[in-house]
């Protein structure tokens, strides 16, 4: 966590608005998937850079560090073994947060300030403003926040936002040796993957393309796929939104609550001032029966 | 006097009462920004987040007592539905012209199951909350369908509640008392409660 106030453009759970007033590009990572060697770099230089403690390796029967993200590790190649008609393929996919345009976490967040999205596109957890609910768990379309057993707080990738504040690339795409990986603003590697994807589908992956999906507002991941048709089989959602019950419950429901809840207070009120109260047969209380030197002094 | 409430259930409804009303005020914390400083009052957001799982296992504690107590007075009869299709007159105060009613009106029975089965949704839906990071990702519909059904039942209970200590309190004069004290007159017994000790 790190970056400027003036970049702000969104803050979990605040009623006042976000006071991000400088206008800078939308930045974004690059992933390449078809020319990822699988080497791991980034996950060590994640893991370096962001000085986390070490996790114990799990063996998952592919090359695969361990078997999802931790709230120790933010960076993770998945392998995945996929088999079709055209043959056997092996799909090696750098996960980690995708930078959403438009984030179900920040949007289930009720710690004001815990979740916030700069300008640049960048989404970052604030852990000291985090109150530990997991709502962000259940906002995300992609499981990337994890919870610490230790902290009871949130992590996930910053996107190397302490790095990018001071101009340097994040550690992850510093680290990549074959330049699947690649950042820059979001515009110029939308240009560069659509140049990719005319090669591959010129090599004869017809069905190649850009993984930057409009449910959540596009991505500051922008990711090529030799088979964009079927983002399934890198374990991506094919359609990713915000889940409806996030969306259900922040508008419709809230409205209707808030209305209900108002309502029921102020119908009370009025139906006191209209009827009042109920008394018991033979029941004394009220100004009328109280006799008039208990009003005086 | 006649006894209407015995310290045991003065006891249980008590427990029950305030700490609803410590989940009410940090629930309405998470649920809006703009009550968020209730979090703050209440010792700030991790504590409130902390303590408001088992503060709901003690309501849940005391909603299973109150059910052991009160269940097999609060069924539903026929003379409750009857009731219930006169309540515009038990809401103009024109109680006279409704069907006598026992130890419960059919108004305080629908309260009590609202309480009840409220309290189970939000156990179940609370309980998967708590633990949304043991809810497997192929299971991500449980992690959603908690978050929905967690500020659905609470929304419900809410409004139950307003009613309830609206009544007990400004309309029922007496009502308070009763449940404090544990004693009523025998003209509110007779009023309110006409066919309870017959």
């Amino acid at each position: 966590m790190a970056g400027n106030t003036l970049e702000l453009k969104r803050i979990s759970a605040s009623a006042a608005p976000p006071p991000g007033i400088r206008e800078t590009p939308v930045l974004a990572k690059y992933i390449d998937t078809t020319t990822c060697i699988g080497c791991k770099a980034c996950e060590v230089a994640c893991q370096q850079w962001n000085d986390l403690p070490p996790e114990t390796t799990v063996q998952i029967g592919t090359y695969q560090t361990m078997p999802d993200m931790t709230a120790n590790f933010w960076n993770l190649i998945r392998f995945s073994e996929y088999e079709d008609e055209g043959g056997f393929h092996w799909f090696m996919r750098k996960d980690q947060c995708m930078h959403c345009g438009d984030p179900g976490c920040l949007k289930a967040c009720p710690a004001p300030g815990a979740i916030v999205q700069y300008v640049n596109g960048i989404v970052d957890f604030q852990q000291d403003q985090c109150i530990g609910c997991g709502y962000c768990m259940a906002g995300c379309p992609f499981n990337i926040p994890k919870l610490s057993s230790k902290t009871k707080t949130v992590y996930k990738c910053t996107l190397c936002v302490d790095r990018v504040a001071v101009g340097l690339e994040p550690a992850c795409i510093k680290a990549c040796p074959t330049g699947c990986l690649q950042f820059g603003t979001k515009a110029q590697l939308l240009e560069i993957a659509a140049k990719r994807v005319g090669q591959l589908r010129e090599g004869g992956f017809k069905e190649a393309g850009i993984y930057d999906p409009p449910g959540v507002g596009g991505t500051s991941v922008v990711t090529v796929l030799a088979h964009a048709d079927r983002p399934e089989i890198y374990g991506l959602p094919a359609n990713p939104s915000i889940p409806l019950a996030v969306s259900f419950w922040k508008a419709p429901l809230k409205w209707l609550g808030n209305i209900a809840m108002i309502g029921g207070i102020v119908g009370t009120a009025i139906h006191y001032l209209r009827y009042g109260a109920k008394h018991a047969e033979g029941h004394t209380e009220g100004p009328a029966e109280r006799p008039p030197e208990s009003r005086a002094s | 006097m006649i006894l209407r409430y015995t310290l045991k259930e003065r006891i249980v409804h008590w427990v029950a009462g305030f700490v609803y009303v410590y989940l009410l005020l940090t629930g309405l914390a998470f649920y809006t920004p703009k009550l968020y400083w209730l979090a703050v009052a209440l010792g700030g957001g991790t504590t409130s987040r902390e303590w408001h799982p088992w503060a709901g296992l003690v309501f849940v504690a005391a909603t299973v007592f109150m059910y052991r107590m009160w269940a097999a007075d609060m069924r539903i009869t026929d003379a409750d539905r009857e009731w219930s299709r006169a309540i515009g007159r038990y809401v103009r105060n024109e109680d006279a012209h409704l069907p006598p009613v026992g130890r419960y009106n059919a108004g305080q029975k629908y309260f009590f199951w609202l309480m009840f089965l409220g309290g189970a949704l939000l156990l179940i839906s609370g309980v998967a909350m708590w633990f949304t990071a043991s809810i497997p990702w192929s299971l991500r519909w449980l992690r959603h369908a908690a978050v929905l059904v967690h500020v659905s039942a609470g929304l419900a209970t809410i409004g139950g509640f307003i009613i309830h200590v609206y009544m007990g309190t400004a309309v029922v004069r007496g009502g308070f008392t009763s449940i404090v004290r544990g004693e009523v007159s025998e003209e509110w017994a007779r009023t309110h409660h006409r066919m309870w000790k017959r």
